[in-house]
């Protein structure tokens, strides 16, 4: 939204393609008009600069927005291919989010567990609740406000559980004292949910679901086993951080960089152009950083690709909020853990349902030692979701000794698929046909 | 405004701008879908169409995915097993 408010400001004309209904991406997601809670007002921070930047959007004649369309892949020069025809266009801004990683575990794939920005997006879009009895678990920044969302929103929130341990904030306090506003934020979160009772955790995580049709309870325990506490509960949510959606940058042959986290992110310059000339990359896809950042280089790019030198405070503000977020990243790691907890039943692909047991059979006895293999082997990361979900975890475990981290190759195989939608066959063919 | 749909033939109401899934997780229903393998039961995870595991079959048709697909007054929706298929 920032980036064609601003090129289109710059009067260049814009097509702003979403694959929603609305505009807002995930921060800002929104009840469909005539949804309505008393509550509503504290799930947002900022709205108001939503509306000015919406309203920026709306009222330009430059901007055609076009939702519901979905981009399943941009060929070079560029032609936008989308799943009702493709969009010719001589600048391309990828500003395609991140989707929620989080690692196998027994039960994961019982209904009643959710990704935390899953059961956000219930209640930001549709006002509804994943349950009554909320347990809330991961790691990282957003489990904050999904607590306090749901909390406020009416749900009984039995904990919030950060398996690692926060202390080592103390170690980086420039990033810190540079962004309080972003700090400060956290606290917030933190002061509601304690006003509200709600207990917070760090050093646990979740070692189980348990349940038979549905979940019934979690177990949560330290990394290593030890202290098990079972809680009764109808809904978890559970997130261990964000991952970059960034296939159609991969496919169109973006040079990318491996973050300490284990995400794979576009490489940008500071004008957030990507190494292919004509394509820029802005927040998430840049590597996590936090809606504040996607909004600042959003109007960057918009700058940049109409020519115009993003002076002044912008790129100064962007610095700090990367300086901030890559602080975030170092401490909040997926616990590596989280394999010792896994049984030989715990499916690790949930789309072919490829359980634990089929995996270690093809790193150990068949001797795959990179994630390709494996999925060739036991069709890991070949259904539906193409690997989004399972994907960290198999370039995890194609590692046969559990100390040593995913490879890089693993990891940006996770990340990169040819489709970054799927696609209807007719499609296909009808492309195919005009390319005769 | 509330739209009027049915689950497995169950009459239900949900609040027109919700989602499918939505709708049904307010009516107390987790779960839509076997699992093509193990016949396990799913219904959300991911919540914003990344993940697949909400598959459920709306008015005939299989495949839809109940966390994007909005509500629509008169629908039928049923449980969908393994592809949907049959
Ligand atoms: C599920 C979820 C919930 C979140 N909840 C919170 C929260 O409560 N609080 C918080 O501080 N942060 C939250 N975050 C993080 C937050 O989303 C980001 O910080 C912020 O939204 C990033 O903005 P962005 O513009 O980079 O990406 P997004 O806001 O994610 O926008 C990306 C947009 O691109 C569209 N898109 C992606 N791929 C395609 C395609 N192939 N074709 C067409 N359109 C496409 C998507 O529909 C989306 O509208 C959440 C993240 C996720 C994944
Ligand atoms: S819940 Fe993941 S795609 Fe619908």
């Amino acid at each position: 939204m920032a980036a064609a408010a601003t090129a289109a400001e710059q009067g260049l004309r814009v097509a702003l393609i979403d694959s929603g209904r609305q505009l807002g991406g995930q921060y800002f997601r929104h009840p469909a008009p005539g949804l309505n809670a008393p509550w509503i007002a504290h799930l947002h921070h900022g709205w108001s600069r939503f509306e000015r930047l919406a309203t920026r959007v709306e009222t330009s004649h430059r901007i055609a927005v076009l939702f519901e369309r979905q981009v399943w892949a941009i060929e070079p020069g560029f032609n936008v291919l989308t799943d009702r025809g493709p969009i010719a266009a001589r600048n391309v801004i990828l500003a395609t989010g991140s989707y929620e990683r989080v690692v196998p575990f027994p039960g994961w794939d019982l209904p009643g567990v959710f990704t935390a920005g899953g059961a956000q997006a219930l209640l930001k879009g549709n006002l509804v609740l994943p349950g009554r009895r909320v347990v809330v678990a991961g790691t990282g920044p957003l489990l904050l406000p999904v607590a306090a969302g749901l909390s406020v929103a009416g749900a009984n929130v039995l904990g919030l559980f950060e398996a690692n341990r926060v202390r080592g904030y103390a170690k980086h306090p420039v990033p810190l004292l540079k962004n309080p506003a972003k700090f400060l934020e956290g606290v917030d979160f933190a002061r509601q949910l304690l006003r509200a009772r709600v207990p917070l955790r760090s050093g646990r995580m979740v070692v189980e679901a348990q349940g038979t049709d549905n979940l019934e309870a979690v177990v949560i325990a330290h990394s290593d086993g030890s202290n098990r506490r079972r809680i009764e509960c109808d809904a978890l949510a559970i997130g261990y951080g964000l991952a970059p959606q960034i296939d159609l940058g991969l496919t169109l042959g973006c040079e990318n960089k491996l973050l300490s986290d284990g995400t794979v992110a576009l490489r940008v310059d500071r004008s957030q152009r990507t190494s292919i000339r004509g394509c820029y990359a802005v927040g998430e896809t840049a590597g996590i950083a936090g809606v504040e950042c996607s909004l600042v280089e959003g109007e960057i790019a918009g700058l940049a690709v109409a020519g115009a030198s993003p002076g002044g405070p912008l790129t100064p503000r962007r610095d700090r909020l990367r300086g901030f977020a890559d602080v975030l990243r170092t401490q909040h790691p997926v616990p590596a853990a989280w394999r010792d907890h896994l049984t030989p039943d715990t499916l690790i692909c949930r789309c072919e349902e490829v359980p634990a047991r089929a995996v270690a059979e093809a790193v150990e006895d068949l001797g795959a030692t990179d994630a390709r293999t494996v999925k060739l082997l036991t069709r890991a990361g070949m259904g539906w979701c193409q690997g989004r979900v399972c994907g960290y975890a198999v370039a995890c475990l194609a590692r046969r000794d559990p100390a040593e981290p995913a490879s890089a190759a693993d990891l940006l195989a996770a990340a990169k698929r040819p489709l970054a939608r799927p696609v209807r066959l007719s499609v296909l063919t009808e492309l195919d046909q005009r390319n005769k | 405004m509330s739209v009027q749909f049915t689950f497995d033939g169950r009459p239900l109401t949900a609040e027109s701008g919700q989602t499918v899934g939505a709708a049904l997780l307010a009516a107390g229903v987790q779960s839509w879908r076997t699992t093509r393998f193990g016949g396990r039961p799913r219904g959300l995870f991911c919540g914003i169409g990344v993940c697949f595991d909400c598959l459920v079959t709306v008015n005939g048709e299989p495949n839809v995915r109940a966390c994007l697909t909005p509500i629509a007054d008169g629908d039928a929706v049923t449980t969908q097993a393994g592809d949907g298929r049959g």
